[in-house]
């Protein structure tokens, strides 16, 4: 069930809710999914007050379903985000969401050294670790932790 | 999908070990025409003569023919081509392409476009397969066996890309592992970790003294003036991490001291007429280990 505060954002027919991000976050998740280029309808809160994170934001887009590719961006930068899908103003679909095993396109490689930063290669990562996250780049093999990832 | 060696960690335990058995056999009988009408193409994006000789000895002992370049300033990749279509090109060509680059990660993207198998000759600091490969038939070689070694591993071994990858193909043999170096250049924690995960034991030291004396294998390595910040801390780990040979008098008798190469001061050149000096006869080994590594790709030998 949405909470007061979320409702006071705004209401939603058609359209994706992106809720429990943590506040230093939202401004981030906003940049990596370009919603300043969308024309949608968008709703953005933060600081708001969380049971479970002391403060977090939201994020509404009207008449937007989010790509795999995006939700994984998403899942990188705020595993514990939770996404809904909102249709005819019900929660059609709650999203949890889950970091990939690989993901291909989405992290810049932050081994300046590295062949992908040179010649015109989509990069591929695994994830080795969840706690912390850490990533292995496919091709330098070297391992990015947590605050080194960089999303495309 | 063709047989390429990127990285170390593409072989198994077993690919390893037969690899090793063939490379054996090329040493007791080095001409072997397996390579008879194959054209192999040595692309060297960054100069390494000592590399390239060896490979290019290995194709000739093997009846091959070479193409290629040593230096990328005569390649067609400093008029701005991609490596990409470089690898496309030379694919048409060659059966085989061993390749040097200097950025990380170039030998595996090339084993993705190319048509034939790609071995990698060093990709900037990353991976250096067939080094490690021949370190670990010296290591073989010199002791009998892989299993249960002391192996000492000293001077830089934070940036060092050899020690890396020795220190992760030796981990299918149960070692004990001690690390020697400045605090500055100690082992970075991913390979602690790689240990830890394995049950793999290893020691810290900053001080190479007489914990050498259980050591079976001493493998050295170069630590670079360009690595240190402070050019005086630089003079002091210089002179700390250099092996003497007085200090090999109370060591073990089956030890050998072995060192990628070139070096610079971390060996005096005292050493070099001790029998536990091993450094120059591994460079050989080079050559035959390169040998079975072009025939195994190549799938002449399995
Ligand atoms: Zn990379």
């Amino acid at each position: 069930m949405e909470s007061k505060e979320v409702k006071m954002v705004a209401a939603l027919r058609n359209g994706t809710v992106i809720d429990h991000i943590p506040s230093d976050k939202l401004f981030k998740v906003v940049s990596i999914l370009h919603l300043d280029e969308l024309p949608n309808q968008i709703t953005i809160g933060n600081n708001l007050s969380s049971s479970k994170l002391g403060s977090k934001g939201i994020i509404k887009v009207s008449d937007k379903f989010f790509t795999d590719q995006d939700i994984n961006k998403i899942a990188l930068l705020a595993p514990d985000a939770q996404l809904n899908i909102i249709r005819d103003f019900e929660v059609q679909e709650k999203k949890k969401l889950r970091i990939p095993d690989s993901f291909e396109d989405i992290v810049r490689c932050g081994n300046p050294n590295c062949v992908t930063n040179h010649q015109p290669i989509v990069t591929r990562f695994y994830v080795t670790n969840h706690q912390p996250l850490t990533i292995r780049c496919h091709y330098c093999e070297r391992m990015m932790i947590a605050d080194e990832i960089k999303i495309k | 999908m063709q047989k390429s060696l990127v990285s170390i960690t593409d072989y198994s335990k077993d690919e390893i070990l037969r690899l090793l058995q063939h490379a054996e056999k090329f040493e007791q009988n080095p001409n072997q025409p397996l390579l008879e009408g194959k054209v192999v193409a040595t692309l060297f994006f960054e100069p390494s003569t000592r590399t390239r000789l060896s490979f290019e000895t290995a194709v000739n002992r093997l009846g091959g023919r070479i193409i290629g370049f040593s230096d990328a300033s005569t390649s067609s990749s400093s008029k701005g081509e991609t490596l990409k279509d470089t690898i496309k090109m030379v694919s048409n060509y060659a059966d085989l392409i061993v390749m040097r680059h200097p950025l990380e990660g170039a030998a595996r993207y090339a084993s993705e476009v190319a048509s034939v198998p790609v071995i990698n000759a060093g990709d900037g600091a990353n991976q250096h397969p067939t080094q490690t490969l021949l370190d670990l038939y010296s290591i073989q070689k010199t002791q009998g066996h892989l299993d249960h070694l002391n192996i000492f591993m000293v001077g830089d071994l934070k940036y060092g890309r050899t020690v890396h990858s020795l220190l992760m193909a030796m981990g299918h043999f149960e070692p004990n592992f001690h690390f020697i170096s400045p605090d500055e250049l100690k082992m970075p924690s991913e390979y602690k970790q790689f240990c830890d995960d394995r049950g793999i034991a290893y020691t810290e030291y900053n001080e190479l003294n007489e914990n050498i004396n259980i050591a079976d294998i001493l493998y050295m390595t170069r630590v670079q003036r360009e690595r240190f910040t402070d050019l005086m801390e630089y003079e002091k780990v210089k002179n700390v991490y250099s092996l003497k040979n007085k200090m090999l008098e109370n060591t073990r008798s089956n030890l050998r001291v072995l060192h990628p190469l070139p070096r610079v001061t971390e060996i005096d050149e005292d050493v070099d007429t001790n029998e536990k000096a091993y450094y120059f006869q591994q460079a050989l080994n080079g050559v035959f280990v390169r040998q079975a590594v072009i025939a195994y790709v190549l799938g002449f030998i399995s």
